[in-house]
């Protein structure tokens, strides 16, 4: 839950300061932890402390498990732990079988369009899962065109969206991705010299993979294998879409607006979904972190590429891409083509064609995109400047209690969205502001801060990565040339970190845009409601799925703009959803 | 220390920029409708409203009624809606006996030429809590492509929906679910009588492919092709018509009409509002926008049929078969309820097996019989077999004899319902078992 630690750079000498202390302790700093301090404490410790207090809490007060217990005694919430698990489970192992093959043969072979196949595998990322869900029903569904065609040309009545399988199909559709990219990149890194070495020992092919390349790979993949299981686990807009409501993300939800925002069960699903993400995230950090220790030989990366394929060894690999990024590509296709359909209904295709989808949807109702613009751009701007604070304290701050501030920075993280949205609106449901004489949580302005906290983890990292590259020693020049701390911050830290602290802005944007999660939960009126919420707005009548996923297409493009966008300005050949 | 102070400045700043527009945002004058309605029809209402009110807007919160009436309760003692807004007139009486809702009579011009009653159900609370703005009938829709593809024959009357072509092509929502359903159950057990009429449903769940959760996922997954016909409430059907769906739709002759309905929240932040926003619905304009294809509504006011569009019936004329009792329907709501969720809804799984077996053992019979084999004995047990296979245990006196023991004793309701449950169980599983046997003896040589 942390971020690898800078490394130790000694603090530049304040000359002027008579008094020793003040070299390890800087007031200012010291306020402008207490402020960080103060704003984290409110927004990320508060809600979720105020989530586990009601869900220990006894009757009488006191601290107690029973409600725990009773959890596991309650056949349906026993029934849809299950069932949240197996799906996790499920859609990292069909993520795995997508994604294995790919990154193998991306990392170890040269062949025409390798790039290509990079860039287009990493595409089922822009398309939320719950958007994908909605064409997935067209095409896999009872009535979708695949299994109309199986039914015409077989006979046979095939059933893959029913139940679980639905929400494992879109999911592994979706995240498949994550787990290519951290494998290819392992694959990459992976120092030649220990193959060469297994070479020379004899081992060849298959046993030369398994016995030197698979252990130095594992580590890279169980980790985002497990980040997988718990982007999966925290996803309950595909089940919501798909109306698959025994997991625990759904059962919460129901909980607390149909039995009341009182109700106990509802706090206690929430823990027990905050234990399997803590678990999850830190076994990660764990595999990571000993992975440091795996390679000590150092020596030249692999280089890009690899043995060139030609003739039917080249044929087949190309067969194999382009069979798994189709069928990542399915969901894409299937919203747009959904998205301009008036009628479609037991057709392969739409039997009727129509732009009122978009003119719904940007004319008639445009509130949707407009507050998605407004809660994601307010998201980004107040997620930036927090997480530039954090990280200059972490890094340059002289002050103790950094570890402490980095720790509940990153804790969101491992928060599901689910919970972040019960713990707000518990917490400022109680809180009226005065002026409006309304509570917090009823204004827009809770997406906004529910948002931030959300992707406060995604600003902070890219904050700490781009004022890790800035020697404190510039600082001390501009201080030394007679700039106060201030502008010395503003003319040279300043425009040298903006490019990456901008990324991870686009990057706070990106996601909040698409969060399905704690909208759900805290939204009340039609009119502060975002896409996403619009999205299952759309999909809960029986004529609006055409609306569904001519707003989904939105999502879609506002992702992949900004996560090229963000790309481009952090710099970095990667996708910048591997952070 | 100044560039700290320039990042809290920047913090600050950031911050208050977000929090400035909520403050205009709050000054206009505004109605806050909590509704189940779907998107199409607050849509139309809001766009209307605004209009035709300058200066007024409406914030829409869209809730299930289920999650609707929490909504309101939990708010009770500083509410932040004004009208609540839903079909289910069940969900209406709850937030009376509840002291959720204020009484509130529309001048009298909004009451002209709204009849008390529609077809025997009262239009209007009779002490001015909630009011009727639209009623709606029961019956069929189903996908012509969908029927078409699987070579049926269009259904007409409820009992249609029981014959073998049908089995796994229906679709229904438990009533328990969705007040307009339970309605359609209540129509069918006052059209057929208690007996005949379980029986009818009971079999007629046997056939159903999905029971959903949601009442909107009837004609969803009709439009869609998952299934071929389903049980709803009329505009669903007309709806889809009007919006070029290949589907179609029927009145069958044992329906009935019941209200949609509006009423004022007590204590509502804004009544000013809600009293225009009631009014507004029942003035012509708001009467007149029913008719939107979309929407397909049918208006109170009895005299604005005579615009009303091509396919929209006049429920104020028609036959309804079944005069609507509302008072036995709502001393019975809840052993209805649970009834049919412990022998239909929780059951399905048992309750189709048990019919999917029955009618291929007739198959096997028929068979057997032009084949010139003795199929008597085959017979009887296929007659045992579809008599436990639609068994009503409760008869018509005994729910009315439970019912007030359901509404107030949950322990006292949860046993009876697992008895209910248990003996559905048993019941189907031995029809299973008959129909199994049935089937051997007409296969046997």
């Amino acid at each position: 839950m942390s971020i690898p630690a800078p490394q130790m750079v000694p603090a530049p000498v304040a000359a002027r300061l008579p008094h020793l202390w003040r070299v390890t302790v800087d007031p200012g700093h010291a306020a402008l932890m207490a402020i960080l301090l103060a704003i984290l404490g409110v927004f990320v410790v508060l809600p979720i402390g105020v989530v586990l207090k009601v869900a220990l809490t006894g009757t009488e007060g006191g601290v107690t498990l029973s409600h725990l217990a009773r959890f596991f005694h309650t056949p349906l919430y026993v029934e849809s732990l299950v069932n949240s698990l197996v799906a996790g489970l499920w859609t990292v192992a069909i993520g795995t079988v997508l994604a294995l093959p790919l990154a193998f043969v991306v990392a170890r072979y040269d062949f025409p369009g390798r790039m290509l196949v990079v860039t287009l595998a990493t595409l089922p990322l822009v398309i939320p899962p719950f958007v994908g869900a909605i064409a997935l029903m067209q095409i896999f569904g009872r009535a979708g065109a695949v299994t109309l065609l199986f039914q015409d040309l077989f006979g046979l009545r095939l059933n893959i969206m029913e139940g679980l399988r639905g929400i494992i199909l879109a999911q592994a559709l979706h995240f498949f991705p994550f787990i290519f990219l951290t494998v290819t990149t392992a694959l990459l890194n992976v120092d030649r010299s220990l193959e060469e070495m297994g070479q020379m020992m004899g081992a060849r092919g298959w046993r030369l993979q398994r016995r030197v390349v698979f252990p130095l790979v594992l580590p890279s993949y169980a980790a985002g294998a497990l980040l997988t299981f718990v982007k999966a686990v925290d996803d309950i807009g595909t089940p919501f879409i798909l109306n698959f409501k025994n997991m625990l993300g759904p059962q919460a939800y129901l909980r607390i607006t149909t039995v009341g925002r009182d109700d106990v069960d509802g706090y206690v699903i929430c823990v027990v979904m905050v234990v399997i993400s803590i678990v999850c995230v830190l076994a990660s950090n764990w595999i990571v972190s000993r992975r440091e220790y795996a390679t000590l030989q150092t020596g030249a990366r692999s280089p890009e590429g690899g043995r060139t394929l030609t003739g039917w060894r080249l044929a087949g690999v190309l067969g194999l891409c382009a069979a798994i990024i189709g069928a990542g590509l399915i969901p894409h296709l299937g919203v747009v083509m959904l998205s301009f359909s008036k009628v479609w209904s037991l057709s392969y295709l739409p039997s009727a064609y129509t732009l009122a989808n978009y003119a719904e949807i940007f004319l008639r109702a445009p509130r949707f995109v407009v507050n998605t613009l407004v809660y994601s751009v307010g998201a980004a701007l107040l997620g930036v400047v927090l997480a530039a604070a954090i990280a200059y304290l972490l890094q340059r701050g002289r002050v103790p209690g950094k570890g402490l501030l980095d720790w509940i920075a990153m804790m969101p993280i491992a928060l599901p969205g689910v919970v972040v949205g019960v713990g707000f609106l518990r917490v400022f449901y109680g809180i009226t502001l005065p002026w409006i004489d309304q509570p917090l949580a009823a204004t827009w302005v809770i997406f906004v801060l529910a948002y931030m906290v959300r992707r406060l983890p995604y600003a902070l990292r890219a904050s700490h990565a781009a004022l890790h590259q800035v020697h404190p020693s510039l600082e001390d020049a501009a201080g030394i040339a007679g700039a106060p701390r201030l502008r010395a911050f503003r003319r040279v830290v300043l425009p040298l970190i903006l490019g990456g602290v901008i990324a991870g802005g686009v990057l706070v944007f990106v996601t909040a845009a698409v969060e399905f999660s704690a909208t759900i939960i805290l939204v009340s009126r039609i009119e502060q409601s975002p896409l996403a919420y619009g999205i299952y707005i759309y999909s809960q009548s029986a004529l609006g799925r055409g609306s569904a996923a001519a707003l989904g297409v939105v999502a879609i493009v506002i992702v992949a703009l900004g996560t090229y966008l963000a790309n481009r300005l952090s710099g970095r050949g990667r996708m910048a959803f591997t952070l | 220390m100044r560039s700290v102070a320039l990042l809290t400045v920047l913090v600050m700043s950031a911050a208050g920029l977000v929090f400035l527009p909520a403050r205009t945002f709050a000054q206009s004058q505004q109605v806050a409708v909590i509704t189940s309605f779907p998107k199409e029809l607050f849509d139309a209402y809001k766009a209307a409203f605004e209009k035709a009110n300058p200066g007024w807007t409406v914030a829409v919160v869209p809730k299930p009624t289920s999650a609707a009436i929490t909504h309101v309760r939990e708010r009770a003692a500083r509410p932040d809606v004004d009208v609540f807004w839903a079909s289910a007139v069940d969900a209406f009486f709850f937030l009376k006996a509840n002291n959720l809702i204020e009484r509130y009579v529309p001048p009298a011009e909004f009451r002209r030429g709204v009849p008390d009653k529609v077809a025997g159900f009262p239009i209007n609370d009779p002490d001015g809590f909630f009011h009727g703005f639209a009623v709606s009938g029961y019956g069929i829709m189903w996908n012509k492509t969908y029927l078409a593809r699987n070579r049926l024959p269009a259904p007409k009357e409820w009992d249609d929906l029981i014959k073998p072509v049908y089995f796994g092509h229906l679709v229904i929502t438990a009533p328990s679910r969705s007040g307009t359903t339970h309605l359609t159950v209540e129509t069918i057990l006052q059209g057929y009588g208690w007996q005949k009429g379980w029986e009818l449903l009971i079999q007629m769940g046997g056939s159903m492919g999905a029971i959903t959760e949601r009442s909107f996922g009837v004609p969803e997954a009709v439009i869609a092709g998952h299934y071929g016909i389903g049980v709803v409430i009329d505009f669903f059907g007309l709806s889809a018509i009007a919006s070029g769906q290949p589907i179609d739709f029927v009145y069958p002759s044992l329906t009935s009409v019941v209200p949609a309905n509006v009423a004022m929240i007590k204590g509502a932040p804004n009544p000013e509002g809600a009293r225009r926003f009631i009014n507004f619905l029942l003035s012509d304009e708001g009467q007149r926008l029913l008719f939107k294809p979309d929407i397909a509504r049918l208006p109170v006011r009895t005299t604005l049929y005579a615009e009303a569009p091509k396919g929209i019936p006049n429920p104020f004329k028609m036959q309804a078969g079944v005069q609507f009792d509302a008072d036995l329907s709502a001393g019975r709501y809840n052993v209805t309820n649970r009834m049919y969720d412990q022998v239909i809804t929780f059951r399905h799984a048992d309750l189709r097996k048990a019919w999917e077996a029955i009618y291929r053992a007739e198959r096997a019979v028929e068979a057997a019989r032009s084949a010139g084999r003795d199929v008597v004995e085959a017979e009887r047990l296929l007659i045992q077999a579809r008599a436990s296979a639609r068994y009503v245990h409760v008869s018509e006196k005994m729910a009315a004899e439970v019912s007030g023991g359901m509404d107030r004793d949950a322990a006292y309701r949860s046993a009876k319902e697992r008895e209910w449950g248990e003996v559905a169980r048993t019941s189907y599983a031995r029809a299973l078992a008959l129909a199994n046997q049935a089937e051997d003896l007409a296969r046997r040589r």
